[in-house]
């Protein structure tokens, strides 16, 4: 690998243990659910066991008088929002519609919508006393199509949404409702046109289903509303700051009265930056004076937190006979769910991102269904369309008889190339990644044997810079403790001290780092697209810095010199005739040269120039069953510099385990009446060691300009090839193409005896 | 969760007793890896628990002349673990080799599987197939039935209030036979049958023609199945395609499953054959003593 030969950096490219490792491995680490307070209660919460209705009355008395039940609340208990959209750190929220998706008002849009909730001595009374409490609902049909949801006839969830076309004037406040919350138009060049040269043209429609992150831990929160109003969040969350900024929202208080405290999170993916329970837990907490921890089901989490969408799209592509694409088109429909806010738009730009594509359009519309409002996912809206895109370029490799690495390489996205959506790409390495699976020992190896395949794809995603910031406090034994602000679901805080380390020359060791509440430390992003190692990264190498430049300052004073006589390096200051003192030695100084050295640091105008990946996977058909599994996976993928190997690898594996996942089995299944009928983890099949074989790895190193050492996100665009390339696969196993996904063993099966 | 008391009796008249004195609110525990969890979810709320893991003849695994004694408490992993059951009663140790994983197997009982009467069970038509009848226990004396008639509708079966499941046992093993279990599952492990398919057969002493056959049809109904007739057409039939697949139609035919999260009524029916087929040829394999090569779980 490009970092092991690169004298260049002493940290970097290392694999250190990682400084959470002992509190993980041994169980020491505390999660949400982990929190025990003193006089703490115990929440459960009524959740709607319809997918579409009006809550005509509400009748909470009885559970009010089971003895042991300390406070019960409803919508009622919380601010009314009116029109308000507010900026909320992970994009503008339109209040309305998330104080409904906490607690409903007045209707019900999914099943699993929360509707009361209850704080007693212990779970179990909780738990009996929402039993008691009386609903009445008026049923609606549920819309759980995202085509039928857009038809003109259909019934429809909210009365305020109206269609909002991106870039167009606002909809007219007394137009009619409608299920399209958004609508999305790019285009580049003459898509006729282009057409118009092409000698081949293939289009499908794609079916995708709803699936979840499949994240371990539950969603969780602990809320002490104290008496001198200041409230205290105990939570596990992808972002402390968004989670402080809803709360405070949610409950119409000034942020400075939240603090949020981050426990260790297992696991996010995207969905656990919205809020559920803060603001539900500190009604209860105000009701009642004591602390109230609520903990989701498995089966909550599934039906009311925010899964991917699922979409339906049709595809369109045109290329030459010597290979060249020269047009593309795509009508995109995602579900958002119960509330406006899918990832079309990142869909759209993303789907045919891979490409130097010179005609394109692309349509996309947020359509609302009575399904839980969908959240962000690894690369929110990209894996769905790398599906479409990436299966249509193998079909066209086939038919003008073009191996489909070749072709991606000599169509591939490189500096300079306009995205269909507008954006200019800086240096990437879309090429570098096929190139390294076209020269893989797996690409080279040949596949034998019967109802065998292999397939290719590749995948982009964006990710993104935002703020970060960071703080550094150099220790008199030569040690650094340092304090971020972004939740570490990835490894993260040992690649950030990994930065800082390098920066100072001192080991990865010599940093603890640690992840700090709101009141502790600067104002942090959210923990997701691919961010973190990149802009706390930026924030931390800028704290060192910091610390370099008061080092300096500190030897000019023992030297007796000016400080621009001196200099840091090597790990330690440099001045006249030879002086100098090591990072260790100046650390035992301090105390008597003026006391602490703190360094800070933030982040907040770079941005990222994007990530790609290619996948190469082989399968075997099992013909009489559909089954499909899985023998070779190798992933490619782009990471600008790798700080920690290991932990770009883990990503790559993760993002690939899960694609895989969403490939073959996983979906939300429905009934009519709109009742997910496969909300445990029996029924709802992410992959267990069993299923997926070791994921062999390649890191590229095509180092991003915009960050001091190269790094780009590595965390999101493994998710997205996988379904693509097994699909690319199973065809060239069984010579069946799949556009539906997951492609489960009863929809394969049947596609193979169709033929 | 409901609360509820634990009783510990240390006889089955004690068990019985206790059984009748709470009259339907009791029930019986013996692994509890259905139980707990469905009390937990709060399917089931009973108010007394009758751990029957202390009764010594629900605990006896071994074989005599009149066959094998599997104990209704006995767990999976004493099961598979058996001389005999891994040499003669074969279509059982597969069966509880993939009732869930390790932590799983050391507790389930194939006393809990049957009695939980899940159509998707995965001891149950192995046992069928084994020709398993079960010794059931109750105020009013004990009473056997064969193991194809225990269950009577999802989480039904044909026992009465009081009574006790003690024992299914299992008749001696002619020379020449050979069973086998396996089930579709869309992962590779920790899943649910969509079919499962048990079968054992005998074959003659040239090893290429069928004596007899049984095979038991798992979650393609809404009890697990007698394949009765599928069994019989192999009844002197040569070991070939034809009589396989023969066997394989006429179990198709009593298949009536439905769509659900876990596949479609289509996808049963088809698979059901052709399960019936590979785990046959599996069992014609160890009939004639030689060893099946097969991963567990694909
Ligand atoms: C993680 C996991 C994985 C699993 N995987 C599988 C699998 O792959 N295949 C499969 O088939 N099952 C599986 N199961 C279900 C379960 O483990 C099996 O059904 C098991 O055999 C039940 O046995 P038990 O001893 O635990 O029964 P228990 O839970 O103790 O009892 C089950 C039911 O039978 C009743 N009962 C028990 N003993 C008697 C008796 N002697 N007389 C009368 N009634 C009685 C109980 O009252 C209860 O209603 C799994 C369960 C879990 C939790």
């Amino acid at each position: 690998m490009a970092t092991a030969e690169n004298p260049k950096y002493k940290v970097i490219g290392t694999r250190p243990i990682r400084h959470d490792g002992a509190d993980k491995v041994t169980g020491r680490a505390r999660y949400g659910a982990d929190i025990q307070l003193s006089g703490m209660l115990y929440g459960a919460m009524l959740r709607s066991p319809h997918a579409h209705a009006n809550i005509k009355s509400i009748d909470t008395s009885k559970a009010e008088a089971l003895p042991g039940v300390r406070a019960v609340a409803t919508s009622a208990d919380l601010p009314e929002q009116g029109d308000r959209v507010v900026e909320l750190g992970e994009g503008a929220a339109n209040m309305r519609h998330l104080t409904a998706n906490v607690l409903a008002r007045g209707k019900v849009l999914y099943r699993g919508h929360s509707i009361a909730a209850v704080a007693a001595d212990n779970i179990h009374i909780a738990e009996e006393a929402i039993k008691l409490i009386e609903v009445e609902y008026e049923l609606l049909p549920p819309v759980m199509d995202v085509v039928g949801a857009m038809a003109e006839n259909a019934p429809v969830l909210n009365d305020d949404i109206r269609t909002e076309s991106v870039g167009s004037a606002p909809p007219a406040k007394d137009s009619k409702p409608t299920n399209v919350a958004k609508h999305f138009l790019f285009e580049k060049g003459d898509v006729a046109a282009g057409f118009a040269e092409a000698d081949i043209i293939v289009e499908r429609e794609f079916d995708t289903a709803m699936v979840h992150q499949g994240y371990i831990e539950p969603h969780n929160a602990t809320v002490l509303w104290n008496t001198d109003g200041k409230l205290t969040v105990w939570i596990s969350t992808q972002g402390s700051f968004t989670v402080r900024q809803q709360t405070a929202e949610l409950l119409k208080i000034p942020i400075s009265n939240v603090k949020v405290i981050p426990t260790e999170i297992g696991g996010g993916f995207g969905g656990k930056i919205s809020v559920y329970l803060p603001p539900v837990a500190a009604v209860l907490s105000k009701k009642t004076g004591r602390p109230v921890k609520l903990v989701m089901s498995r089966t909550n989490v599934f039906e009311a937190t925010g899964p991917t969408p699922g979409s339906h799209m049709k595809v369109k592509l045109g290329a030459t006979k010597d290979g060249k694409l020269v047009a593309g088109e795509a009508w995109i429909a995602f579900e958002a769910g119960a509330y406006t806010g899918s990832p079309i738009g990142p869909a759209c730009m993303c789907v045919f991102a891979c490409y130097d594509l010179p005609h394109g359009r692309v349509e996309g519309f947020d359509v609302c269904v009575n399904k839980p409002r969908t959240n962000a996912y690894r690369a929110p809206g990209s894996t769905h369309v790398a599906f479409a895109t990436e299966t249509l370029v193998n079909e066209i490799c086939e038919k003008i008889d073009v191996d489909p690495a070749e072709f991606r390489i000599n169509n591939a996205a490189k500096e300079g190339v306009r995205r269909v959506d507008g954006p200019v790409y800086a240096r990437v390495g879309m090429v570098e990644t096929v190139e390294a699976i076209k020269n893989s020992e797996h690409y080279k190896t040949a596949l034998e044997g019967k109802y065998r395949g292999r397939g290719i794809a590749s995948g982009f995603w964006f990710n993104c810079g935002l703020k970060s910031a960071a703080s550094a406090t150099v220790n008199p034994d030569g040690t650094v403790s340092l304090l971020e602000g972004s939740t570490d679901i990835g490894g993260s805080r040992t690649g950030i001290a990994m930065q800082l380390a390098e920066a100072l020359g001192i080991t990865a060791e010599e940093v603890i780092p640690a992840v700090g509440d709101t009141d502790s430390v600067g104002y942090c992003d959210v923990t997701g697209g691919s961010r973190v190692t990149f802009a706390t990264g930026i924030a931390a190498i800028e704290a060192a810095k910091d610390i370099q430049r008061q080092l300096v300052d500190r030897a000019a004073m023992i030297w007796e010199v000016d400080s621009s006589h001196v200099s840091y390096s090597d790990g330690g200051v440099h001045g006249p005739d030879g002086k100098q003192l090591s990072f260790k030695e100046m650390a035992a100084k301090l105390h008597g040269t003026g006391g602490a050295v703190i360094g800070r640091g933030t982040s907040s105008e770079a941005t990222q120039g994007g990530a790609f990946g290619t996948h190469c996977v082989d399968v075997e058909v099992d013909v009489d069953l559909g089954k499909v599994q899985i023998l070779r996976y190798t992933a490619a993928q782009d990471a600008g510099t790798a700080i920690h190997p290991s932990y770009v690898e883990g990503q790559m594996q993760g993002g690939a385990v899960q694609g895989i996942g969403w490939a073959l089995n996983e979906e939300y299944w429905y009934d009519e009446q709109g009742e997910m009928r496969n909300s445990t983890y029996l029924d709802y099949r992410i992959p267990t060691c069993y299923d997926v074989p070791m994921i062999d790895t390649i890191i590229v190193e095509v180092p991003d300009p915009q960050h001091p050492y190269g790094v780009r996100g590595v965390g999101e665009v493994p998710i997205c090839p996988p379904p693509a390339a097994i699909a690319n696969a199973i065809y060239d196993a069984v010579g069946v193409r799949m556009h539906d996904l997951p492609m489960s063993p009863p929809k394969l099966l049947a596609e193979i005896l169709k033929k | 969760m409901h609360a509820f008391d634990y009783q510990s009796p240390s006889t089955v008249a004690e068990a019985i007793e206790l059984m009748a004195k709470h009259n339907g609110s009791a029930r019986p525990l013996a692994g509890g890896t259905d139980l707990i969890d469905q009390m937990r979810v709060g399917r089931l709320a009973p108010d007394v628990l009758i751990d029957v893991k202390k009764l010594d003849e629900l605990n006896v695994l071994s074989a005599d002349a009149a066959g094998l004694h599997v104990g209704a408490a006995v767990p999976c992993y004493r099961i598979y673990g058996d001389e005999t059951v891994n040499s003669q009663y074969t279509a059982l140790a597969d069966s509880c080799h993939i009732i869930g994983g390790i932590q799983i197997q050391s507790r389930a009982s194939i006393g809990g599987n049957l009695c939980n009467s899940g159509p998707a069970a995965d001891s149950t038509p192995s046992m069928i197939a084994l020709g398993g009848v079960c010794v059931i226990a109750g105020p009013s004396g004990s009473r056997e039935i064969a193991v194809e008639s225990f269950c009577t509708g999802p989480g039904k079966n044909v026992l009465e209030p009081g009574e006790l499941l003690v024992e299914v046992r299992f008749p001696a093993r002619p020379a020449n036979s050979g069973s086998h279990y396996r089930r579709m599952i869309p992962r590779n492990e920790m899943d649910i049958a969509v079919v499962g398919v048990g079968a054992s057969v005998t074959l003659d002493d040239s090893g290429q023609n069928f004596v007899s056959a049984r095979i038991g049809l798992g979650a393609i109904a809404a009890t697990p199945l007698f394949a009765e007739a599928a069994g019989e057409s192999l009844a002197g039939q040569p070991v070939n395609d034809e009589s396989l697949e023969k066997a394989a139609a006429a179990a198709r035919e009593i298949a009536s499953p439905i769509t659900d999260m876990r596949g479609t009524r289509e996808y049963r029916i088809h698979v059901t054959g052709v399960l019936v087929k590979r785990v046959l040829q599996a069992a014609i394999v160890r009939a004639r003593g030689e060893q099946i090569d097969y991963c567990r779980g694909h």
